[in-house]
């Protein structure tokens, strides 16, 4: 067990909850059918969940959440990608909450400061990781358009999947094996909805990857925006 | 060794019959949630609860309800914590709170074989016209990581109208994120599933 809380991890895992929580918010409204917008908004509940857990073991919740500049945040760029149409959204689902899954499963089998955390968020985060499997399955799988426009999320976000396996300090990880285990699984779920695991590069100076680092998209900044205005505008605002 | 006293047992069992925020046919002993009392005093007392799903917002909810029961039982500080391990399951609902839950209309969670999610149901796509894995109530992801462990076959999730066990998975998110939506096939009656965790 570590003494000291391992505060660069904390606000890593902690922004990867938070921003994607706000991402699938949005979809609050807007989600093609019912069911599909509480499923959602559920994820995004649980997400949220973790977010305070977590942010909270590297300060006070809502001065992180609220009051950080953009380059403050250490997300994964892959998170703070917009929903893009329906397809996107599945996409970056799958290939985060596998990624989060192994990662969860991991450090719950350890005895670190998130053992206790993972241990519980683990079972969460594998009904993610089936509800975005089934939809790859089902879009994949469906009519000529879903598939192809399934194919074309999956590419687009490629790019950004190599920054999930960079080591994150302060976490006891056999990342190697997270990440090969990671491309079987996808690449397993992909074959199953008839797609094809994408080819292009992952990780490199030409490709994305540095949102631990502090650099984000430029999608971000409006999206940290629209999330901090009101605590901005109304410090202490409740209701 | 932690010994209870008698005041313990007494504060513990009060703050076990706050009902439920969002289920309130259940109470929070029904559910496994409240953890343990420890006296802090003669007139203090610290409670640790555990949340059902790590973001369950009703958790600030049964923290106070929690308080108030305690207040009026003459303690003058009540602390409620909030703790996370061990982690709840589905498992610590306890045999009362199963049979209230079914009578309610909300299938109970079944008891959990190896973790996971389970019996989620794919409906025929372009390339199978149905899951390979069996008939109704078996588990689509069978190939997948996620549900790899769970072993043997799964029991069917009972309709908590009819009885029937020929029901089918609509979404696997419902009213709470504990629940998934289901259909009963035989008496064609929509209902809540508690879902293991």
């Amino acid at each position: 067990m570590t003494a000291t809380v391992p505060t660069t991890a904390a606000l890593a895992l902690g922004d990867d909850a938070l921003v994607l929580s706000h991402r699938l918010a949005e979809w609050t409204g807007h989600a093609p059918v019912l069911e599909e917008e509480v499923a959602l908004v559920n994820i995004a509940l649980d997400l949220l969940g973790q977010a305070r857990f977590l942010l909270s073991m590297a300060g006070d919740e809502d001065e992180l959440a609220y009051l950080r500049e953009e380059r403050a945040f250490t997300n994964l760029q892959l998170v703070e990608q917009p929903n893009g149409d329906f397809a996107h959204t599945i996409a970056r689902q799958l290939y985060f909450s596998a990624y989060q899954h192994l990662l969860y499963g991991q450090l719950a089998d350890g005895d670190g400061p998130f053992a206790p955390l993972a241990i519980k968020a683990v079972h969460e985060v594998a009904y993610h990781r089936d509800h975005a499997e089934q939809w790859t399955l089902r879009l994949g799988d469906g009519t000529d358009v879903s598939h192809e426009r399934m194919q074309r999320a999956c590419e687009a976000l490629w790019r950004f999947t190599g920054e999930m396996f960079q080591p994150v300090e302060g976490l006891d990880v056999d990342w190697a094996a997270l990440e090969a285990t990671w491309l079987d699984t996808v690449g397993d779920v992909l074959r199953r909805a008839t797609l094809t695991l994408p080819e292009g590069p992952r990780r490199g100076a030409w490709s994305a990857g540095a949102g631990r680092q502090g650099l984000h998209t430029e999608p971000f900044g409006r999206m940290l925006a629209e999330m901090q205005h009101l605590h901005r505008s109304h410090p202490g605002a409740s209701w | 060794m932690v010994t209870t006293t008698a005041l313990e047992a007494e504060l513990l069992r009060l703050a076990g019959s706050v009902p439920d925020p969002e289920l309130p046919v259940l109470t929070l002993e029904d559910l496994g949630v409240v953890r343990a009392v420890h006296l802090r005093g003669a007139d203090a007392v610290e409670v640790e609860l555990t949340p059902t799903y790590t973001g369950c917002p009703a958790v600030e909810a049964m923290s106070r309800d929690i308080e108030r029961v305690l207040r009026e039982h003459g303690m003058r500080e009540v602390a409620v914590r909030t703790v996370l391990s061990p982690a709840w399951s589905t498992d610590d609902i306890t045999p009362e709170g199963r049979r209230k839950l079914r009578e309610s209309g909300i299938a109970p969670p079944r008891v959990r074989a190896a973790g996971g999610p389970v019996s989620l149901a794919l409906g025929p796509t372009r390339t199978r016209s149905s899951h390979p894995s069996g008939p109704a109530g078996t588990d689509p992801a069978a190939g997948s990581a996620v549900s790899r462990a769970a072993t043997g076959p799964v029991e069917p999730v009972a309709c908590p109208h009819c009885g029937s066990a020929d029901t089918e998975l609509l979404s696997r998110f419902s009213s709470t994120a504990c629940k998934a939506l289901r259909r009963c096939r035989a008496c064609e009656n929509p209902f809540d599933h508690f879902k293991e965790v």
